[in-house]
């Protein structure tokens, strides 16, 4: 397993997709944050679809990472690119072949893969975390916001918090992806589906029928990584999108296992 | 201790309603250079994607260095391979493409610069793999198959895109692994280089093994040629007619008759074709080479 992991973080290791993807994380966190402070006197919000979020709420112990859970939708969107593109352009390149031949173990490949595009989605959260709060603490004196109780016992809590419901929203969102690229194997496909799905097509089906948003994965995915919106509660989020994630991942293990490898 | 290298017994592959490979039969044995021929489309490619377990046989067994392909783990450490050209990861270089496989096989990583070396990538290795010309690509892939120093080596079309000094290379390669105790089975069009280098062949039509064997076999099945020019190249058609009246099989090509017959043959068409007025310009004898039992066995041509 130790084997399939190292050769894959060869693979994304490359400074095309690895300073490319740390590149878009750090202008989008940073971004995300900035506008929270920047904008908080703007009429037409200072967040996520227009949402007013005060000094009082972003003086809490909670307030410091805000910016960087608002990012999480984004990290995840992210995260379904990068796996799709990786899982499916084994396919396209043809080099499932080599893999298979040095490696016959299917579900070991894929648990591999699995396990460095974690590794590398980790490090993107990471970053993001530290650019999301660090941009927070640098702006929030200039926006006259309180920040004593970020640092406080609660605040790292939140911290921790914050890191493991988008970490965990950012890894489901890599899932869906990776699910897409072994299903269409074609990188172009995979993205362009997962993409217009969760950006285009989920919110014209919440914006019809609101209640769907208890039952759509995407949805799911974006509360768990805010640890809840007012509207879809984490555990819910959680149950559903687990649901999603799981059967998603058992369907396209046992297409990989048993599936012939033709081209 | 088996002494094959690939046996496979009644394997066939069925995609929807066509048999790409039908009810084959075939042995290898252990050390030798086997070469694996037949027409496009007859069936090479999805064998050995079989062989490799890369699908599943419809039905039948084969074994790859005695163990059965069911369980390609318990023999592909062993066995080198490259299917259907060389597919590398395009913005990888041909070093780190050779290292991404090498981690997944747990292989040595000093291999990769030997290897880059041995097929005379070691100048390019920095390279990104998109880069490369089709005949760097085509030893890239021989140096991923040489990766685990495999006692079974099998390659499709290897010499695809290489220029003549390239196949050279890469038969001398073959040869040298040969000597070492690595069996090679190898797919090629190029028959004339098949034919230099193998001891056994496979031959395919339609999915249907039509030989199995040492070359040698192969050649004695086959019957001699006589090989008859005229310097009228409008007396071929009666040379045609001279040796079909004596019951042989006779055929013009590349303005030439090729009949079907053993040399003792040749003094009695020489008289026949003085007496109807033709003169020769060329009358030898011709052993079939492996192309030419290629495309008689396969009715291609």
């Amino acid at each position: 397993m130790f084997n399939v992991v190292s050769a894959e973080l060869r693979k994304l290791r490359r400074p095309t997709l690895f300073l490319g993807t740390m590149a878009a994380v750090v202008f989008f966190s940073g971004l995300f944050s900035a506008l929270l402070f920047l904008l908080i006197d703007s009429p037409q919000g200072n967040s996520d679809r227009g949402q007013v979020v005060g000094r009082e709420v972003l003086g809490l112990a909670t307030g410091g990472v805000q910016g960087f859970s608002s990012t999480g939708g984004f990290l995840g969107v992210i995260a379904l690119c990068v796996f799709a593109a990786q899982t499916a352009q084994e396919y396209t390149y043809g080099t499932l072949r080599n893999l298979l031949i040095r490696q016959p173990g299917r579900l070991r490949i894929l648990i591999g893969k699995l396990i460095a595009m974690k590794i590398f989605a980790f490090v993107m959260i990471v970053v993001a975390a530290i650019i999301g709060i660090g941009t927070s603490v640098v702006l929030a004196p200039g926006a006259n916001v309180n920040t004593d109780l970020w640092f406080t016992s609660d605040g790292i809590e939140a911290i921790f918090t914050s890191f493991v419901n988008v970490t965990i929203s950012v890894v489901g969102f890599g899932i869906i992806g990776m699910v897409l690229g072994l299903l269409l194997r074609s990188p172009i496909s995979a993205i362009s589906f997962g993409v217009l799905w969760l950006l285009i097509i989920e919110n014209l089906l919440i914006a019809v029928r609101g209640s769907l948003q208890n039952w759509l994965p995407g949805a799911q995915l974006n509360a768990i990584a805010s640890g809840g919106t007012l509207d879809l509660a984490y555990k819910n989020a959680l149950t559903v999108g687990g649901i999603y994630v799981g059967i998603g991942a058992i369907v396209a293990a046992i297409l990989f296992v048993r599936r012939d490898v033709a081209n | 201790m088996t002494s094959t290298a690939i046996s496979v017994r009644d394997l066939s592959k069925k995609y929807d309603n066509r048999l790409a490979v039908s009810h084959i039969n075939f042995e290898v044995p252990l050390g030798t250079v086997c070469g694996f021929v037949g027409p496009n489309g007859s069936g090479k490619t999805t064998t050995m994607r079989m062989l490799l377990g890369l699908i599943t046989p419809t039905t039948g067994e084969g074994h790859i260095l005695g163990e059965p392909i069911e369980h390609p783990e318990k023999y592909l450490s062993r066995v080198g391979a490259m299917i259907e050209g060389p597919a590398f990861y395009p913005a990888l270089s041909g070093h780190e493409n050779l290292m991404v496989l090498a981690k997944l096989g747990g292989f040595p990583i000093e291999r990769v610069q030997i290897l880059l070396e041995k097929v005379g990538l070691g100048h390019r290795g920095k390279s990104k793999y998109k880069t490369y010309s089709l005949g760097m690509k085509q030893r890239l892939g021989i140096a991923a198959a040489l990766l685990p120093e495999p006692k079974l080596l099998m390659l499709d079309e290897p010499t695809n895109g290489l220029d003549p000094e390239g196949i050279q290379e890469i038969r001398a390669l073959l040869r040298d692994l040969a000597n070492e105790g690595t069996t090679v089975f190898v797919s090629s069009h190029l028959l004339s280089e098949l034919e230099i280098i193998s001891d056994h062949i496979v031959m395919l039509r339609k999915g249907e093994v039509v030989f199995a064997g040492p070359i040698g076999d192969l050649m004695a099945k086959q019957q001699p040629t006589i090989i008859a020019k005229s310097l009228d190249h409008l007396d071929l058609k009666k040379i045609v007619e001279i040796a079909q009246a004596s019951g042989h099989h006779a055929v013009i090509r590349n303005d030439s008759v090729h009949i079907l017959a053993a040399m003792d043959w040749a003094p009695e068409l020489n008289k026949a074709a003085f007496n109807a007025g033709i003169t020769l310009a060329q009358l030898a004898p011709q052993l079939p080479n492996l192309e030419e039992t290629f495309f008689e066995m396969t009715g291609d041509k």
